[in-house]
């Protein structure tokens, strides 16, 4: 209907517009103007008419004009000529006595947006400013806004900034806001507008006298304040107490992204508003609208990196509803995975056991994904579930299932022997790719203890040929060249088989080189090829010992209330850093997709014997529960000497001020790039403060030693004079070093000295790249 | 720029923008289901932000440093406005009343800058009148029941009378006034029948078409208390968790009589927000007996035993979540009744069009699915309930009285109504 016969309706129309009979009957002619813009929103072009709709602007029916100027606006810009005819009428209207009529005719003068006309604007703007009515007021100052926009580089008079900043101290509220959003257009160049204190604190005042639309804005123009004591910020902060939780949730949250900007050097009451503002952001949580629901429940996964466990008793809020959209549903479970604890984890899992079945495949995906990590502190209690959820045969959900149990193994190889018993017990094929990757990679590394993995392989390498994605041929390959190296009784024939197709009729050029590798391979003898595919089964950089660390406000404060938390992909399996950190170290990527980095790290060995003696690796991987109980090997005697089964401990102070207070990240990253790895941390506040690392370090001869190290940092500790001494230069600072507890075997003390100073070297670097944060 | 455009736009049919329309419309629908997540990049650094309302898309386009929550709760207070204005949400309505959206618009955003959302300032620039696509009428009778009683004994307000433009007052139409009550219970049963989870949302909502009304009181049950410490009066308390107000609500009276006092705007209000959770006054208003076995044929047999001790409006129950279903056969207490199976979303739906209080309806499924195991008994569940409970507040709120000042002209009518909604309220088997 509106886009058939366009020129038809143009005609009609301004017949009914130029008939004489319509002019004198106004509300005819009030339906001719409707008429007009009836066609237009509905996206027929009618700017032909707009000589007409120019003519018919001279009325007094305020209706019709509305109507009009909407026109106008509309198509100016096509017929900039014409317009220049609308002027006089606009300039007439800015002088009616009637403030409605004022502040319509300068809205839409200033709407026009067309630069020829601003010569006959600036007059009428400037006597909008001060006009009586508020209304025209709030246009006027708007106006010089869209002014400067039109042109960007024309300077707008100094002395209207100077009246715009007085109009600050307009009694009307909305003209005070406007005002801010004005100067912050037009002073754009030099920053926006200036918020000193005396200003500050005017609009901390009257803070209140404005709607909730206006206290959002005025909350965001103060984030640019620095007070210039503590006692002005506590003052500020004590003024905003009453909005910190209000239950309208922009207001809400526009306080709360205030306190975090303000709070940037006191994290400790940045932390505090965020308990305080919980209330009004569960509120959000619950509320009627699915929009506001979903932007909470991403503020609040927001806020728990910095505060885990801040809702734990809260977690029966995030339940899903039956009705609820997927993207919602997903939000809460990411939710509630970090809520989970000792006292709330049976509930927890009880409930996300009903989502696994969930009508849509990817919300019973998340489930089963976010039991898995629940699995990671509670690994029987979920592992439970998952293999229960085998049971059910349904291929979506076996595949999740078996994706998230190699996650699990991955971090937890504890769980190894449920997970195995679990397998051999499934029989299904599964249509997705991915879950057929998964399954393949746990057959080939924990091949030994499943005992019909070979006939699980076999279905796979007998219908080689119908296989189509290139992820799990690979796959396949390594799996079968790992059992083959367990049980090669049962696999010789199959791998045999295996290498032929995929080196004589595999097109795919990745696939075959890596058949043809392992080919070769298999020549240089079991031990070479041993040593290729002892890929890493478990995540040695996760913190089993203690769970991950709390980061620091500042890693997300500047993304609170904007856009940004709302636009993390929804189907990422993970959200927090660390955890895609480890996704990075993927089994499917080390072990089988990309063979360059297996010869690398297989070179890299060979050539490190060779080379520089202070060649650290941290290969073969070091288990937690191996780290663990070395560790804790009784140390017969505590001094330096204790030549005890070929076993050295040291003790050793290093001065470094802030290494604590970093994120436990990006030490980590650091000491990676030396090739230490880090086993475990304590949260970045926690006193004690702790690091557990190891790496090994390649003797000239004897093959290679292996260092277990710890970090202390413990403030109520008196530090051992002697070692002071050592760094006599950063003295000063009391308390400011980190105790480094070493344990080195076999020994060797000449590398050990030398990892010594390696480490040094690193925190140092670390902590004082970090003291030049703000 | 804040919200740079002025926004608006549904399924493509205003489209002022109409290149950037067509590119949010392609967005949405090419989305996987019919849940599109509430943010979206754009080509040119422009995010859209969109709600639904009214089965419409309400869309602003905004930059990334904007608040998600000043955004959403706009578009929100937007779409009620214009359903104050043009009295229901839906596409006919709005393409109706467009002139009359484009000059809220007009007023309500300048150059992308919320100005005011107050319907009472609005009032006295906004001079289109609202066309109203159905003549409203009070004696229509087929629609009444959604909500129930009122002040005025035996009179019952249609569910219609509330959606009505606000203007029409201004013509001497009918001078009324509507308190709501409306609660949402999400409610968590386990499979052992104890309750795993309680929780009720509820709002006052107040909708004036009294032109003449300077101040109104409500007054609350006098035993109503907040938290859990503060326990007032001998009788059952009616207590929530959290409540909240809305700004233009004096409560000087409130902390010794509990009574709210207001000037009300025209247009509906939400006067106050409250919240009991993980606990409910009385016993849940429904419980679900289910047996579910196999028999020797295959196939699998739902037995529900449903009792209901408060009456509903209307229930639907969807019991079972199936993979395939290849065939249902049923056997329900009551002819009126009607149950089918939905293969979209894997579930048996039994539909109870009347359900007397205190009584007990069962009905018997037998599905044929292939492949039937023991494992995918674990598979059935859980049941959902919705309904709408009229006359009734889970918590227990009740409005003890409605005064208007001034005294109003006889012919004003102040109805009172009540209805509790299912959010969620889900039962395992």
């Amino acid at each position: 209907m509106p886009y058939l016969s366009g020129e038809e309706t143009v005609k009609e129309l301004r017949r009914a517009l130029c008939n004489p009979n319509v002019h004198s009957d106004p509300l005819r002619h009030r339906n001719a103007v409707l008429r007009v813009i009836r066609a237009m929103s509905q996206g027929v072009d009618v700017s032909a008419l707009f000589s007409e709709m120019v003519k018919a602007c001279a009325t007094v029916d305020i209706v019709q004009k509305k109507l009009i100027y909407i026109f106008l606006c509309s198509y100016a810009a096509v017929n900039p000529e014409l317009s220049l005819l609308v002027i006089n009428t606009l300039r007439k209207d800015c002088q009616d006595p009637n403030p409605m009529v004022r502040s319509l005719a300068l809205r839409n003068m200033t709407n026009l947006r067309l630069s020829s006309l601003v010569e006959y604007v600036e007059q009428p703007l400037i006597a909008g400013l001060r006009d009586r009515a508020a209304c025209v007021r709030r246009v006027a100052v708007l106006g010089w806004a869209k002014l400067h926009d039109l042109q960007p580089d024309s300077e707008i008079d100094a002395a209207v900034v100077n009246e715009l900043y007085s109009l600050l101290r307009d009694p009307d509220p909305v003209v005070m806001v406007n005002c801010l959003r004005a100067l912050e257009g037009i002073l754009k160049e030099e920053g926006g507008v200036v918020i000193n204190k005396p200003i500050t604190h005017h609009l901390l005042n009257r803070l209140k006298e404005c709607d909730i639309w206006g206290q959002c804005e005025v909350l965001k123009f103060l984030q640019r304040y620095q007070p210039q004591s503590e006692d002005e910020l506590f003052d500020i902060l004590s003024l905003l107490d009453a909005s910190l939780v209000s239950p309208h949730p922009p207001v809400m949250a526009a306080t709360v992204g205030l306190f975090l900007s303000l709070c940037g050097s006191l994290p400790a009451v940045g932390l505090s508003a965020l308990r305080r503002a919980q209330g009004p952001l569960l509120a959000a949580c619950g509320s009627g609208s699915r929009e506001m629901r979903f932007t909470a429940l991403c503020h609040i996964q927001l806020l728990l990196r910095s505060l885990p466990g801040l809702l734990g008793a809260h977690y029966k809020r995030f339940f899903c509803g039956y009705a609820e959209p997927a993207f919602i549903k997903q939000r809460k479970m990411k939710v509630l995975v970090e809520l989970v604890n000792d006292d709330n984890v049976a509930m927890l899992l009880d409930e996300m056991k009903g989502y696994c079945t969930d009508v849509n495949p990817d919300t019973a995906q998340a489930a089963i994904s976010a039991i898995g990590h629940i699995g990671r502190s509670y690994s029987d209690r979920s592992l439970e579930i998952l293999v229960g959820l085998l049971g059910l045969k349904q291929d979506h959900i076996t595949s999740a299932v078996v994706q998230t149990m190699r996650d699990l193994l991955w971090v937890c190889p504890q769980c190894s022997s449920t997970v195995c018993l679990a397998l051999e017990e499934c029989e299904d094929t599964m249509q997705d790719a991915q879950g057929r990757q998964a399954l393949l990679w746990m057959l080939g590394v924990y091949g030994e203890r499943i005992s019909s993995a070979p006939y699980k392989l076999e279905v796979f390498i007998d219908d080689v040929r119908n296989e189509t994605s290139a992820g799990v041929k690979l796959e396949l390959l390594t799996a079968s060249m790992r059992l083959f190296l367990c049980r090669p009784a049962e696999m010789q024939d199959m791998l045999g088989r295996l290498l032929h197709h995929y080196i004589e009729e595999e097109t795919d050029m990745c696939v075959r080189d890596q058949a043809l590798l392992y080919y070769r391979l298999l020549h240089c003898g079991k031990e070479e090829t041993e040593k290729v595919l002892q890929g890493r089964r478990s995540d040695p950089s996760l913190g089993v010992l203690i769970g991950p660390p709390a980061e620091s406000i500042s890693q997300w404060a500047h993304s609170f209330n904007t856009l940004a938390p709302l636009l993390q992909s929804t189907f990422k399996p993970d959200s927090k850093p660390q955890l895609s950190d480890a996704l990075r170290c993927d089994p499917v990527e080390t072990s089988g997709n990309c063979p360059d980095k297996q010869m690398d790290s297989s070179t890299h060995i060979q050539t490190s014997s060779s080379a520089a003696p202070l060649s650290l690796s941290v290969s073969p991987a070091l288990s937690p529960e191996k780290f663990e109980r070395l560790w804790l090997q009784p140390r017969a005697q505590h001094d330096e000497h204790a030549a005890e089964d070929d076993c050295l401990w040291i003790e050793e102070s290093i001065q470094c001020p802030a290494v604590f207070q970093c994120s436990a990240q990006s030490l980590q990253a650091s000491l990676q790039l030396v090739n230490v790895q880090t086993l475990a941390f304590t949260p970045a506040h926690a006193r004690p403060w702790k690091v557990y690392l190891y790496t090994r370090m390649q003797l000239d001869s004897r093959g290679s030693t292996l260092i277990l190290g710890e970090l202390v940092h413990c403030e109520e500790e008196p530090v051992n004079e002697k070692e002071r001494t050592r760094a006599p230069a950063a003295a000063p600072q009391e308390e400011k070093t980190v105790r480094v507890t070493l344990r080195q075997q076999p020994r060797d003390d000449e590398t050990l000295k030398a990892f010594l100073s390696i480490l040094t070297t690193v925190l140092h670097t670390h902590s004082s790249s970090n003291e030049t944060l703000p | 720029g804040f919200i740079v455009k002025r926004e608006l736009s549904q399924k493509a049919k205003l489209s002022i923008y109409s290149d950037l329309v067509n590119v949010f419309y392609e967005m949405v629908t090419a989305l996987p289901g019919d849940q599109p997540p509430v943010v979206m990049v754009t080509h040119k650094d422009r995010y859209f932000v969109h709600v639904r309302q009214g089965g419409l898309f309400w869309v602003a386009t905004t930059t990334a440093d904007s608040s998600p929550f000043t955004i959403i709760e706009f578009l929100n207070r937007l779409s009620a406005l214009v359903k104050d204005y043009c009295g229901v949400l839906n596409e006919t309505n709005i393409t109706e009343n467009f002139a009359l959206i484009y000059e809220l618009l007009d007023e309500v955003l300048d150059y992308g800058y919320i100005q005011t959302t107050s319907s009472d300032i609005l009032k006295n620039f906004i001079q289109t009148e609202a066309v109203s696509s159905k003549q409203f009428n009070l004696f229509d009778l087929s629609n009444v029941g959604l909500f129930g009683a009122d002040t005025q004994q035996s009179k019952v307000a249609p569910s219609t009378a509330a959606t009505r433009p606000i203007q029409g007052s201004r013509e001497g139409g009918k001078s009324e006034i509507f308190v709501d009550v409306i609660e949402r219970m999400s409610v968590v049963i386990g499979s052992n029948g104890v309750l795993m989870k309680a929780d009720v949302e509820g709002e006052i909502r107040v909708k004036c078409y009294m032109p003449n009304c300077s101040e109104i009181r409500i007054g609350l049950n006098e035993e109503f208390s907040i938290g859990k410490s503060q326990l007032r009066g001998y009788g059952a308390a009616v207590r929530v968790d959290e409540c909240s107000f809305h700004q233009a609500v004096r409560l000087d009276e409130f902390d010794n009589h509990r009574i709210l006092r207001l000037s009300p705007s025209q247009g509906e209000l939400t006067v106050m927000q409250y919240l009991l959770s993980d606990e409910l006054p009385s016993a849940p208003p429904f419980r679900l007996f289910p047996t579910i076995e196999r028999d020797k044929g295959g196939r699998l047999i739902v037995y529900l035993k449903l009792r209901c001790d408060l009456p509903p409006n209307s229930l639907f129950i969807s019991p079972c979540v199936f993979n395939i279903v290849v065939s249902l056969s049923q056997e329900l207490s009551s002819p009126d009744q009607r149950a089918e199976l939905r293969p979209e979303s894997r579930a048996v739906v039994w539909n109870i069009p009347r359900f007397a209080g205190g009584t007990q309806l069962s009905a018997l499924f037998k599905l044929d699915i292939p492949d039937l195991s023991s494992a995918s008994l674990l598979e059935v569940g859980p049941v959902s309930l919705s309904f709408e409970l009229p006359k009734l507040t889970a918590t227990g709120l009740q409005i003890r009285f409605l005064r208007l000042s001034p005294i109003q002209p006889s012919q004003s009518q102040r109805w009172v109504r009540y209805v509790t909604h299912s959010d969620s309220y889900t039962i395992r088997v």
